[in-house]
């Protein structure tokens, strides 16, 4: 919880940091605020227009398919391994930070490589769907499903979806790249003549706020 | 909380500089397991329709905020910043509360407004199409 501030601390009368975290980490936290309301923004409208249309696409339906098995339905089944994977790559980033607090740089560099793997895994999947919803006819301004109550569908649906998922497959390709260059710094030994790994705790703040970020989309797109 | 208020802030810092592996992965398991019971939860429900879905949407939307606050609290560590910082980003965001409730309901209210005096659209969007055979080549961008 909270950490408690020992009683009477004068953490204002100057000479310590109030917020007792680094600037830029600080910084970090409040552009990941605006980012949020970004995304709150995208997905508010989402649910408004949703909210103002009589019948919508089953996402059931719709995510139903999983690569290779072919036709056989398997609702949710694949969306529900990307979730997997990008909560499994901000465990192995959480462990890179904590190798980055005890200094070990060759265990930061494994954990890193690692969410590097992972954001890849999460890419390449959202690719695999996008072409694949793309073969079905659904894109921006086509939506070839019909609404669950077997009335005919506006492309609001898929306007939404392309648009949300690409800017959240975005931010996870954005991600990717920050990681990459951690990486590639952290080989470079930047950090040990720096004497902290300040920038890894920044780069990991921003890849579990994509991770966070999933989880409202999951349960936007694919459950409600 | 009160045995933690008596350390000084220097003691606390270095306290931070230890990770605690386990509580890693306790969350991970909690997001895991939340997220397998909703998928348990959502394909139950494609089988059997046995809730009414609004109010598996009240259950879906819980499970995410837990998840978003674990996310938060451990992986993103702000759990155990300084209070004052925490407020400083949690405080804005409550704005959401205002953002959520004023959108979606203006949504709804549109919808009823479009159903009482658009009786076209209405119609049209009660009527059921035939579900057609869809041609994809036919209906991908470019292709006419």
């Amino acid at each position: 919880m909270a950490q408690a501030v020992p009683a009477g601390q004068k953490w204002w009368s100057g000479g310590k940091s109030p917020f007792h975290v680094e600037y830029g980490k600080l910084m970090m936290w409040y552009f990941l605020m605006s980012d949020a309301f970004t995304f709150g923004a995208l997905l508010i409208a989402y649910g408004t227009v949703r909210m103002s249309s009589n019948s919508w696409p089953n996402p059931n339906e719709v995510f139903k398919t999983f690569p290779i098995i072919g036709e056989m339905p398997v609702p949710l089944a694949f969306v529900s391994l990307m979730t997997f994977i990008l909560i499994m790559s901000s465990v192995t980033m959480v462990m890179a930070v904590g190798a980055g607090h005890n200094g070990d740089r060759k265990s930061v560099m494994k954990w890193l490589f690692l969410t590097i793997i992972g954001g890849l895994a999460f890419l390449g999947c959202q690719a695999w769907e996008w072409t694949h919803l793309h073969s079905e006819g659904a894109w921006w301004g086509r939506n070839p499903f019909m609404n669950i109550d077997g009335t005919q569908s506006t492309t609001n649906f898929t306007n939404f979806f392309f648009t949300i998922t690409g800017f959240h497959g975005f931010h996870v390709f954005s991600g990717v790249i920050v990681n990459t260059i951690m990486l590639i710094m952290t080989w470079r030994g930047v950090f040990d003549r720096k004497g902290h790994y300040l920038m890894i705790e920044k780069a990991g703040l921003y890849w579990h706020f994509v991770d966070l970020v999933w989880v409202f989309v999951f349960t936007c797109f694919y459950l409600l | 909380m009160d045995s933690v208020a008596t350390t000084a802030p220097q003691t606390r810092h270095n306290d931070k500089h230890s990770f605690d592996t386990r509580i890693i992965w306790r969350t991970f398991w909690i997001l895991t397991a939340i997220t397998i019971f909703e998928l348990g939860v959502a394909i139950l429900y494609y089988e059997t329709d046995f809730l009414p879905k609004h109010i598996l949407n009240g259950v879906f939307l819980i499970m995410t905020l837990a998840k978003a606050f674990f996310i938060i609290a451990e992986f993103m560590h702000l759990g155990h910043e300084i209070k004052n910082m925490v407020m400083t980003v949690a405080v804005p965001c409550l704005l959401f509360v205002w953002f959520v409730i004023a959108f979606v309901s203006d949504g709804a209210s549109f919808r009823h407004l479009r159903n009482r005096y658009d009786r076209y659209e209405y119609e049209q969007s009660k009527t059921p199409v035939q579900k057609t055979e869809h041609h994809p080549e036919a209906k991908k961008p470019g292709v006419e």
